[in-house]
């Protein structure tokens, strides 16, 4: 079985993103907003900043690093503010402007509106731009380039500090990226990130400033790689810290090289068993798994704590074995049973996150035990023995004894907790996804900074509009559009983007192609319409040629864009899911600051145009999330209830089951008030570390409330000193979780660490048996 | 692109302008005149622009207002026949046309910038400026010079044949600029009060 966990893992994958932590099955808005959280237009941005050095310095170095990237196929795009020979682009909107441009309609080909639309152009030649229109005039009198121009120059841009990008302030010189790669896809992004590391590094080398020139990155696949390497980092600190913390006690305490190397059976087992059946399960093993896996390992030693410490030492190790299965065993099982019972209800969960954790737990525990039970005993040597430790037994069971005279003190702490609690109810939970983000607060206060300076979209607010087939949706976001840019002639909004702006729909091609006359007709009506304009008809012949051209033209598809900076811009806007089509309308907020809700919805409400949403993504990734933290909490909730009844079950007894729920009842609470106290919010990791003290501290309530057997003495000092040992072997493994900086981890270990402790307390100060 | 900002930049150069009056001696060279136009730190006036351009049968005209701010900044607003505006801070060129707003680097375009900073350097003064890019003649008096630049580097020549930079005392009459391509214009500038 080892042998297979091992071929498993070695096959599994290993992810560090937010989405373990989106549901599994969502309904269609969700669903987009998971596309687009994992692979959308945002989740390939990679925003570069370039600070030290002087301006001039920063300025060269981006364009020597833009350079480099341009031709790297791993970027789609690579802007920094220069004037690229965008070349393709202009000639796609250039040769296809009668297509494209909203201006084209009958009226405007009439004679009147050539005429006005000439007299314009002739406006603009006096204008600043005037020597722009000069060369444009003969081709272009009704000035449609311009018109498609003004379209895509749309939106906010950073200024320029010597020719490329700069934040507000000037201090830092900038670059937004577009990965090929999805920004889901942690390792190729992780690679992306190394080749603007390594240009940098190329185009920094012989740099001698003060200070030196620095890079820095962020983004949402940044963040994927930071996150996993954080994790991947801390989680094999953590490991290797807490194993050799926890061998060293075991050492301590048994003073011998084979009792601790059969101790970490179970462990190993546990963990292999738990990993290789979430990778069976789920095809990928979330880094926050593994961190929490490691924290386990506190658990599972326990098992094999009990069987050494408990066993009784006489000389007959068999005959002491079997009396450990026949009087003990019962009590650990009872203990891993409530565990199993209490994360069984995870597995319901529709974050696949919580859910591995679930299933980590239960697969992990059972082989523990299991191992614990079956093979261990038959495993240990015949001269096996461990240092006799009833010294300190007898000292503990004093301790034990004491501690009962401490319960009225304990059940004033729990009254204030309960109290404490009850004022925090409102504000207990943090309903924020980002409250789970493995990134860290600096890594986030920089991407705020960068993006901020860049002007980038945020894309919080975007229309979405579906339908079943590419021309309906497009046609629908034509109609949306019209909505959007009176919003924007208003000044409610900034700009907007839309796939319908590069490639229209078919019907609204044709509408436009209709709009054009014949060539004979148009060269009479351009003759009537330049009479009393400073130009001549002949001089526009050029113009006549080109709307001949246009008629002759198929119309434009979504390939024709290939090779241009629009494709990706359709590609990321106009998404095919099966029958499924979308258009996603990315909205920007006006220089003012943000979006009026209200209004926008408002408009888009008169307009009725099918199958139209607009989403904010933040609020909707938060609602979906404290819908998720109901369910978790929910799901608790059955899990303890799930416990009660086995306890009731097995004891047989009310009572039984009240002294056993009461001291973990009382640490939870506690702990949640320390947490409320503290100032900590808390997350969905917190309600697992709550879930974990009532399986953990159920092991030490059981033992405090034995199972009375025949042939059963009372609690023996061997028992309280195996559940001392247990319970710090337990707070080693998870206390070290609670330095993490990966909030999810710390906030295991911050809830699970102070709870078992308390858990032990409590069930030494609520203990029944008359000791 | 480069066509465009070169165009708008040409422009610019229309922007050359103004000052309020300081008594200057009656012999009048080169280095008097820059003299004189660099004890100018501010000024407003209105000017009224005419193109002569070759597709069109008569040139287009175009009124509004120029502010300058010594060294570096100069504001071409354009109120006739569409309102617009134009403005040369440092090294950026903000231009407003239609309700929307484009920022430009001057640095990306460096015979543009040597255009730009030329018009500004009689502005500001700046014989040594003005003498890395183009070659200086002046005629006249003090009340009625008239100043002429000629590109020095063929890219130059390429787009501008030359500027003719008229005044009197430390104040611009008018700026005529021909390019390259026949096609020329004029602005009429008249002081107006500081603002």
């Amino acid at each position: 079985m080892v042998v297979v966990s091992l071929v498993i893992i070695s096959r599994s994958h290993f992810t560090a993103d937010l989405s373990a932590f989106l549901p599994s099955n969502p309904t269609a808005e969700q669903q987009l907003l998971m596309d687009q959280l994992k692979d959308g237009l945002a989740s390939r941005l990679i925003l570069v900043g370039i600070e030290g050095a002087d301006p001039s310095t920063r300025a060269a170095l981006s364009k020597t690093i833009a350079k480099n990237l341009r031709s790297n196929p791993a970027f789609v795009s690579v802007n920094n503010g220069e004037a690229m020979t965008t070349e393709r682009d202009r000639s796609y909107l250039f040769n296809n402007r009668y297509l494209l441009s909203q201006a084209v309609t009958p009226e405007h080909f009439s004679i009147e509106g050539l005429h006005i639309a000439i007299s314009d152009s002739i406006d603009q030649i006096a204008s600043p731009a005037g020597l722009l229109i000069k060369s444009l005039l003969p081709h272009d009198p009704t000035g449609e380039m311009l018109q498609l121009l003004d379209a895509m120059n749309a939106g906010n841009k950073p200024e320029l500090v010597d020719g490329a990008w700069a934040s507000r302030d000037g201090n830092t010189a900038l670059l937004l990226l577009q990965t090929s790669a999805v920004g889901s896809d942690t390792d190729a992004q992780k690679q992306a990130m190394q080749f603007i590391q390594n240009e940098f590094d190329q185009a920094a080398k012989y740099i001698i400033a003060k200070p030196q020139p620095t890079l820095l990155m962020t983004g949402p696949g940044v963040f994927s790689v930071i996150a996993r390497d954080t994790i991947k980092s801390q989680v094999r600190v953590i490991f290797i810290v807490s194993t050799v913390l926890i061998a060293l006690l075991l050492l301590a305490v048994y003073r011998s090289l084979t009792a601790l190397l059969l101790g970490f059976l179970p462990v190993a087992t546990g963990i292999l068993a738990g990993i290789a059946s979430v990778s069976l399960w789920f095809g990928v093993v979330h880094g926050i798994t593994l961190g929490f896996g490691t924290a386990l390992i506190g658990e599972a030693v326990d098992y094999s704590i009990y069987l050494f410490m408990q066993s009784d030492q006489t000389g007959d190790k068999k005959q002491d074995r079997q009396k450990w299965i026949q009087l003990v065993w019962p009590t650990v099982r009872l203990g891993v049973l409530t565990s199993v019972f209490g994360f069984a209800a995870l597995l319901l969960s529709g974050f696949p996150g919580l859910a591995q954790l679930g299933l980590y737990s239960v697969a992990g525990l059972i082989a523990a035990a299991a191992m614990t039970r079956y093979v261990l005993p038959s495993l240990l040597p015949a001269d096996f023995s461990i240092r006799d430790v009833s010294n300190v037994g007898l000292k503990f069971s004093r301790y034990a004894q004491l501690a009962r005279s401490l319960r009225w003190p304990a059940v004033i702490l729990v009254g204030v907790s309960s109290v404490i609690v009850y004022q925090h109810h409102n504000h207990l939970w943090n309903t924020e996804l980002a409250a789970l983000s493995p990134v860290s607060a600096a890594d986030q206060t920089l991407d705020t900074r960068l993006r901020a300076g860049m002007g980038a979209p945020d894309v919080r607010y975007v229309v979405v509009v579906s339908g079943n087939s590419q021309e309906t949706v497009l046609s629908n976001t034509e109609k949306v559009s019209e909505t959007l840019q009176g919003l924007v002639d208003r000044g409610l909004l900034s700009s907007f983007d839309s796939a319908s702006h590069y490639l229209p729909s078919l019907a609204t091609q044709q509408a436009r192609l209709a709009s054009l006359p014949t060539p004979a007709e148009l060269k009479t009506r351009l003759t009537a319409a330049v009479k009393g304009l400073p130009v001549q008809a002949s001089v526009l012949t050029p113009f006549l040629t080109d709307v001949e051209a246009t008629r002759s033209k198929s119309l434009l598809q979504r390939n024709d864009l290939q090779g241009t900076s629009m494709a990706m811009a359709v590609d990321a806007m106009l998404l095919q899911q099966g029958q499924h089509w979308s258009s996603l309308i990315p909205l920007t907020a006006p220089e003012s600051g943000n979006i009026n809700v209200t209004q926008v919805q408002a408009a888009l409400d008169y307009a009725q145009v099918k199958n139209t949403l607009f989403v904010d993504m933040k609020a909707e990734s938060n609602r979906l999330y404290s819908g998720y933290m109901q369910e978790a909490i929910l799901l608790s909730l059955a899990g303890i209830v799930a416990i009660i009844v086995l306890l009731l079950f097995v004891l047989r007894s009310p009572l039984r089951a009240v002294a056993v729920i009461a001291p973990l009842a009382a640490a939870v609470l506690t702990v949640m008030a320390g947490l409320a106290l503290f100032g900590q919010q808390l997350i969905i990791l917190h309600l697992i570390g709550l879930l974990l003290i009532v399986a953990i501290g159920s092991n030490y309530a059981l033992f405090f409330n034995p199972v009375i057997k025949q042939g059963m003495p009372d609690i023996s000092p061997r028992t309280y000193t195996s559940l001392v040992f247990a319970n710090v072997a337990t707070v080693l493994g998870f206390g070290l979780l609670a330095f993490s900086s990966v909030p999810v981890l710390q906030a295991m270990g911050v809830t699970v660490a102070p709870g078992v402790i308390l858990a032990l307390i409590f069930s030494a100060v609520f203990a029944r048996s008359k000791g | 692109m480069s066509n465009r900002i070169l165009s708008l930049c040409l422009l610019l150069c229309s922007l050359c302008t103004i000052a309020p009056t300081s008594h200057a001696e009656s012999t009048w060279d080169l280095d008097q005149l820059m003299q004189s136009l660099a004890t100018s730190k501010s000024g407003h006036a209105s000017f009224i622009e005419k193109k002569s351009i070759a597709i069109l049968d008569k040139p287009v005209e175009s009124s509004g207002e120029l502010f300058y701010a010594a060294p570096d900044r100069l504001e071409k607003r354009t109120l006739k026949p569409k309102a617009e505006s134009m403005v040369l801070d440092k090294d950026k060129l903000i231009v407003e046309q239609r309700g929307r707003k484009h920022v430009l680097s001057l640095q990306s375009y460096p015979e543009i910038a040597a255009f730009i900073d030329s018009i500004r350097g009689t502005l500001a003064g700046d014989r040594k400026a003005l003498e890395r890019n183009y070659k200086l003649s002046i005629t006249g008096t003090q009340q009625d010079w008239d100043l002429s630049l000629l590109p020095l580097e063929d890219k130059m020549k390429k787009v501008v044949n030359s500027i003719n930079i008229s005044g009197y005392d430390n104040m611009l009459k008018t700026i005529e600029i021909k390019q390259a391509d026949g096609d020329s214009s004029v602005m009429i500038i008249t002081p107006l009060p500081t603002p």
